[in-house]
């Protein structure tokens, strides 16, 4: 058919949109906002803090790519229309589990860490498993995997250490094969390069004179990236991201036209467990411990951080790269106060005053699109 | 009777019960190819369990669906929806959030590779969902409008020509028309009509007997989960349909107090 014929005719009571409307509806809207103000008010007041050095913006990105990491996972069950406010939990059990595995039951570490995102998954599993045989809303069933797992991550250690924290697993990590791909660096020919020609900061003196201050990409920036990526085109541009917002949006209208609606979400609670133990498994390697209250609260910032990139929590509607521009939104804040000499607790002002404004603008967008009024 | 002229589904003696209720007692019912077969009935007759027995989301307590003159036995919808059979349902057709494009591919997303992935062809979704609309006669800002922009006589037409569009033999409309204003109204009974003239079996639910009339081919009245017959176009009069879907004389009393404007 030729393109004319295909050209709609106008309706006289349509009114002509803007393109800046146009570009005003889209789910990143809050995100991309939120990322230039953020940005221009700690320019402004921390601009010559070191914030924006190589060595603070390593720092704040480190922070942003743990948002990051969750809100992947949160963001894409959220958009499939469920919640898992157990992700604190999980964070903190799995930590412990590869503790457990590696240093008390002395396995090889990257079969205590295979294990782990096995047994983490299925707890995953079982959460979404659970919401869609009975039916029962996600927040009550999450909150009791939540109080489930936070209660086995400090009963566990106490029985057999007789401690809450484990420790020695970066000893039992060196010339492992699997533990680099959680607490390695990337690029470190690259930054040694650079540093060598005064392009970063070098170490002036000390054991490590000459050596770059930052001396590699973190793994964990590099899940966030890869994530972040993976969970875009996944929603966008694949016939089950097209499952996915069918199943938020409406599962009853999604399961007569055959979206396997129960199976998608499933997944998506997989899926959350899978970003909540990998976020684990980076900072056991990190730290090289495990500690029985990692992980707390985090499922409320994966959360946050979902809601000010734009997503409804009714389900249905939102966006991946939105929830990382949330997670980087977060980061930046957090440790921009810091830079910016501001008493820390007012970080949790920010995050209420943030979320309310969020939800507003997300309600008002959504009255957009779909025209309600 | 000629080949041609083959139901394309046939009911026989279809019982449904839930628990101590019967939904349906015995109902029987031929559906052929180019026919508009207009479902008649009040409230609690039994026309959403007899159809979603059609559609496979309920099994039969007793009784055979054949179609195309084999016996079937749908698992769940599913399995109608890939022998052919399509069901647009009041309210839960479309979903208002998503694109015209995303909910017109919605379970048949069209996909491209791309290196060893299969990806979404929104390019071919939008194209499709265009000039689908256009044939329609809904004029779209553009593929990318959200359904809940849309009225919801239009939803109703995007939602049937999307079973048209992925070959639906059988379309099953339920009470497509209830909630919507006289214009949309007959939008959508003119969309019925282009469907059955693609030789598509329509199976138009409703209690509005004027809209039955307007285009249907046979009528089949259900009444307390039993039939009280089928009639042909022309054999009968819009009041005695109405007068059948009451459930007789009951209604000709009611009738005569309120001035036969019932």
């Amino acid at each position: 058919m030729p393109e004319a014929a295909i050209a709609p005719t106008a309706d006289e009571r349509i009114k002509e949109t803007s393109r800046l409307r146009k570009a005003l509806i889209r789910p990143e809207l809050g995100g991309i906002c939120g990322t230039i103000i953020v940005f221009t008010l700690f320019l402004i007041f921390a601009g010559d803090s070191g914030m924006f050095n190589s060595q603070g913006v390593m720092n704040w990105s480190i922070v942003s790519a743990q948002f990051m990491i969750i809100a992947v996972g949160a963001c894409m069950l959220m958009i499939a229309g469920e919640f898992d406010l157990s992700v604190g939990s999980m964070i903190g059990f799995a930590g412990m589990m590869i503790a457990i595995f590696t240093v008390t039951l002395e396995w090889p570490v990257w079969q205590g860490i295979l294990a782990t995102f096995v047994l983490c998954m299925a707890f995953g599993a079982l959460n979404g498993i659970i919401v869609v045989r009975t039916g029962l809303p996600s927040f009550i069933v999450t909150l009791a995997t939540l109080f489930i797992l936070r209660g086995l991550t400090i009963y566990l250690p106490q029985v057999i250490e007789r401690r809450t924290i484990i420790g020695g697993i970066d000893d039992a990590a060196v010339g492992d094969w699997l533990a680099p791909l959680f607490g390695g660096k990337i690029l470190r020919g690259l930054f040694q390069w650079l540093g060598e020609n005064e392009w970063i900061a070098t170490f002036q003196r000390g054991n490590r004179m000459g050596e770059p201050v930052i001396d590699g990409i973190p793994m964990l920036i590099v899940w966030a990236i890869v994530l972040v990526i993976f969970g875009h085109i996944v929603l966008t541009r694949t016939r089950f991201g097209n499952w996915i917002f069918a199943s938020g949006g409406d599962a009853q209208a999604a399961r007569y036209t055959g979206v396997p609606v129960n199976r998608v979400k499933v997944l998506m609670f997989i899926f959350t467990a899978f970003c909540a133990t990998v976020f684990a498994a980076c900072q056991v390697m990190e730290f090289g411990s495990a500690g029985a209250d990692r992980g707390i609260l985090k499922e409320f910032e994966a959360i946050i951080a979902v809601v000010i990139g734009g997503a409804l929590l009714t389900g249905g509607y939102g966006s991946v790269i939105g929830a990382a521009l949330g997670a980087l939104i977060f980061g930046v804040v957090q440790q921009g106060l810091f830079f910016a000499n501001v008493e820390s607790s007012l970080f949790r002002v920010f995050l209420g005053v943030i979320l309310l404004f969020a939800v507003i603008l997300n309600t008002y967008i959504r009255r957009m699109i779909t025209g309600e009024r | 009777m000629s080949t041609d002229h083959a139901p394309i589904i046939q009911m026989k003696n279809i019982e449904k019960h839930f628990g101590s209720v019967i939904a349906l007692a015995g109902v029987s019912l031929d559906i052929f190819p180019g026919e508009c077969h207009c479902l008649l009935g009040d409230n609690g007759a039994g026309k959403s369990t007899f159809i979603k027995t059609m559609s496979g989301v309920h099994k039969p307590t007793h009784g055979d669906i054949l179609f195309e003159g084999k016996p079937m036995h749908f698992a769940d919808p599913r399995d109608a929806i890939v022998a052919g059979i399509a069901t647009v349902y009041q309210d839960l057709a479309m979903i208002p959030l998503m694109s015209v494009s995303r909910n017109f591919f919605m379970g048949n997303e069209p996909l491209r590779s791309f290196g060893p992935f299969r990806l979404f062809d929104h390019e071919h979704a939008n194209r499709v969902t265009m000039s689908e609309m256009q044939k329609m006669g809904i004029s779209l800002r553009g593929p990318d409008q959200a359904v809940g922009t849309l009225s919801g006589g239009e939803r109703q037409t995007v939602a049937i020509a999307r079973a048209v569009h992925f070959g639906a033999k059988v379309l099953i409309l339920d009470e497509p028309t209830s909630a919507l204003g006289v214009r949309q109204t007959a939008n959508v009974l003119a969309t019925i009509d282009k469907v059955r003239r693609q030789g598509i079996a329509v199976v138009f639910i409703t209690h509005n007997v004027r809209h039955a009339m307007a285009v249907g081919d046979r009528f089949t009245v259900l009444n307390r989960g039993k039939t009280l017959g089928t009639a042909q176009r022309g054999q009968i009069t819009p009041e005695e349909l109405q007068d059948l879907m009451a459930g007789g004389e009951e209604l000709v009393a009611l009738e005569g107090s309120l001035g036969g404007t019932v």
